[in-house]
C-alpha cells in the first residue's frame, strides 16, 4: 500500500486517492495555432519515465481535490506532494 | 539438433538424460548481424524464428539484457483467444491461432496448447446485446463465437454464483470455444530452441545502452558487451519499450503500468474452460498443476516495479470470490508482476519508425501472450520485406496523428483504467 501525504489532509492510505496520469503533460493554450504534432504530444504521446515522476491524484475518497504526487515509478519512494496549482520546479 | 521425439526420449533414457544437446547455445555477441532483434520475449524470439523460417535471414541476434521468458511471457496467464470486435484485432488475432494450433509440431515441441474454450460472462441485458454484437463481428470474420444463456453457462461452470439476489447475476456469456491457454514457458523455448538452431545468436545478460544512429538510418546498437553494428534493428522490449525511445528521442503513445497475476494452492479440476468476470476486471483458468490462475486489473499508475501492491489484488480477487464463492477457501500460492506497455487506444504497433531501419513492436497491453506467433510472424514480415503486412497494416505507429485508432474497448487516453 501507497500512503500519499494530501496537502489538504495529511497523510493517507492509497486507496483513498484515484490516479490521473502524467502531470508534466500542459494543454496547448486555447485559440493558438499548434500544429498536429503538439496536439498528438498533449492527447496520446508521454515520456512514461523509468524514475522520478510527476503525476497528478485525486483525494477522491477525501477532500476530493486534485494534488501533484513526485514518486518514483521504479521503488515507488514518493518524494513530495503539491497542491495541484503549485508550480513544480 | 536431436529431434524431441518418444524414440530419442526412450533412447536418452538409458544414459539417464546426460547426453541430451542444450536447447540453445550462449554465443558471443559477433560484430555485425543483418538483424538485430532488442528483447529476448516471447516476441522478440518468435521474430527471429520467422525471419529465419519464412524469410531466409539468419545472420540475427537476439539481445536480452536478463534471460529469455524472464519478463512477460513467463509471467502472464497464459490465455489464447481471438474474441475480438475489430477487423483489425480480429483478423491479426485469429490469423495467430491458427499457428498456435500446430506451433507444438511447428517447434518440436509441446506447447500444452488447450483450446479449452474461453467465456465472457455478462451480468444485464445491455451486456449480452454488446456481446452479441461482438460475437456476430467475430463470426463475420471466421472466428468461432457461441452466445450462451444463463443456463448454458450454469452447465460449463456450475460453481459459479448462480444464486438468487447476488449483486452481479449471470444473464449469460460470450463463448469462443477454440480459444484456451498454452504453457508459456514452452512457448519461449520451443522458439528459442529452433530459432537457435537455424543461426540465430540468442544473448542473454546482455544490455542496450545506446544507438548508433546517423543520417537518419540506423547503424547498429551499443551494448553492455560491446557495439554490434547492425543492418536492420526491431525493437520488442514492451514495458521497457519507452526506456529505448529516450535513447531514441522519440516519444511513443505508451506508458509503462503494471500488471499483477496470481496463482491459489493446487486443486483437484474443477475449472476446465477459461472465464472472466464481466462486471470488473477478473480472469482465471485452472493450470495443468491445478492451481488457479487469476488476474485482473492494473495497479492504477505508472510502473517499472515488476512487483505488485496488495490493494489491487483484493480488488481483484473479491471480485473473483463474487464469481465463483468457493474461491475465498484456496490459499494464495504465488503473486507476482510484469509491466505493460500500455498503448493510448489498447492495440498494439508494428510499424516502421521515421529511423531507416529501425522497426518498432509494443503497445501489447495485457495482450501479448496470445499475440507471440502473430506478432512474430508479422514483425518479421515488416522488418524482412521493410513494409507492414496487411495483418499489421492497421498497427500503424500514425494512427494516433491520422486519427484511425482501434479501440476496442473504448476507454480513450486513460491507459490505467484499462
Amino acid at each position: 500500500m501507497l500512503y500519499i501525504k494530501c496537502p489538504h489532509c495529511g497523510m493517507r492510505p492509497q486507496i483513498e486517492f484515484s490516479y490521473g496520469g502524467d502531470a508534466s503533460v500542459k494543454r496547448p493554450e486555447l485559440n493558438k495555432e499548434i500544429s498536429d504534432q503538439e496536439w498528438d504530444n498533449f492527447v496520446y504521446n508521454r515520456k512514461s519515465l523509468r524514475g522520478k515522476h510527476l503525476e497528478l491524484w485525486q483525494h477522491i475518497s477525501g477532500c476530493r481535490q486534485w494534488i501533484k504526487v513526485e514518486r518514483d515509478t521504479a521503488t515507488h519512494e514518493i518524494f513530495k506532494t503539491f497542491k495541484a496549482d503549485e508550480e513544480v520546479a | 539438433m536431436q529431434k524431441y521425439s518418444i524414440f530419442n526420449l526412450v533412447k536418452n533414457a538409458f544414459s539417464n538424460h546426460q547426453n541430451w544437446d542444450l536447447a540453445w547455445k550462449d554465443p558471443e555477441p559477433k560484430e555485425e548481424y543483418d538483424v538485430v532483434i532488442i528483447g529476448g520475449g516471447g516476441h522478440g524470439l518468435a521474430t527471429a524464428y520467422y525471419l529465419a523460417k519464412e524469410h531466409n535471414i539468419t545472420k540475427v541476434a537476439i539481445i536480452e539484457k536478463g534471460w529469455i521468458g524472464g519478463g512477460n511471457v513467463g509471467r502472464n496467464t497464459t490465455i489464447i483467444r481471438s474474441n475480438y470486435m475489430h477487423d483489425e484485432n480480429g483478423l491479426f488475432s485469429e490469423f495467430g491461432m491458427n499457428l498456435w494450433r500446430k506451433m507444438s509440431q511447428d517447434l518440436n515441441y509441446n506447447v500444452m496448447f488447450s483450446p479449452r474454450g474461453i467465456i465472457n460472462l455478462a451480468h444485464s441485458d445491455a451486456q449480452m446485446n454488446a456481446y452479441a454484437r461482438r460475437g456476430n463481428s467475430m463470426r463475420l470474420n471466421g472466428i468461432d463465437a457461441v452466445l450462451l444463456n444463463r443456463e448454458q453457462v450454469k452447465e460449463i461452470i456450475p460453481m459459479a454464483d448462480f444464486s438468487e439476489n447476488v449483486r452481479f447475476p449471470i444473464f449469460g456469456g460470450l463463448m469462443q470455444p477454440s480459444a484456451g491457454t498454452a504453457r508459456h514457458d514452452a512457448v519461449a523455448w520451443g522458439y528459442a530452441r529452433q530459432a537457435d538452431d537455424m543461426g540465430v545468436d540468442i544473448i542473454q545478460n546482455c544490455e542496450v545502452i545506446g544507438f548508433d544512429v546517423s543520417a537518419g538510418k540506423i547503424n547498429g546498437i551499443r551494448t553492455s558487451r560491446g557495439n554490434i553494428k547492425a543492418k536492420k534493428v526491431g525493437l520488442c522490449v514492451a514495458g521497457s519499450t519507452n526506456i529505448l525511445a529516450e535513447k531514441l528521442n522519440m516519444t511513443l503513445p505508451i506508458e509503462t503500468h503494471l500488471l499483477q497475476a496470481c496463482v491459489s494452492e493446487p486443486v483437484k479440476p474443477v475449472l476446465d474452460s477459461v472465464v472472466t468476470f464481466g462486471a470488473g476486471h477478473f480472469y482465471i483458468s485452472q493450470s495443468d498443476k491445478g492451481e488457479m490462475v487469476m488476474g485482473g486489473d492494473l495497479d492504477g499508475y505508472n510502473s517499472y516495479a515488476q512487483r505488485g501492491n496488495l490493494p489491487t489484488l483484493q480488488h481483484v480477487l473479491t471480485e473473483g470470490i463474487a464469481m465463483m464463492p468457493f474461491l475465498s477457501k484456496l490459499k494464495m500460492l504465488r503473486t507476482w508482476g510484469g509491466i505493460m506497455d500500455m498503448s493510448m487506444d489498447g492495440s498494439p504497433i508494428i510499424d516502421k519508425t521515421h529511423i531507416d531501419g529501425l522497426y518498432l513492436n509494443c503497445g501489447w497491453c495485457y495482450g501479448g501472450f496470445k499475440a507471440t506467433p502473430a506478432s512474430g510472424w508479422t514483425f518479421a514480415h515488416t522488418i524482412a520485406q521493410d513494409r507492414v503486412h496487411e495483418l499489421n497494416a492497421g498497427y500503424s505507429l500514425n494512427r494516433f496523428n491520422t486519427g484511425h485508432l482501434i479501440d476496442e474497448k473504448g476507454l480513450g487516453t486513460k491507459t490505467w483504467i484499462s
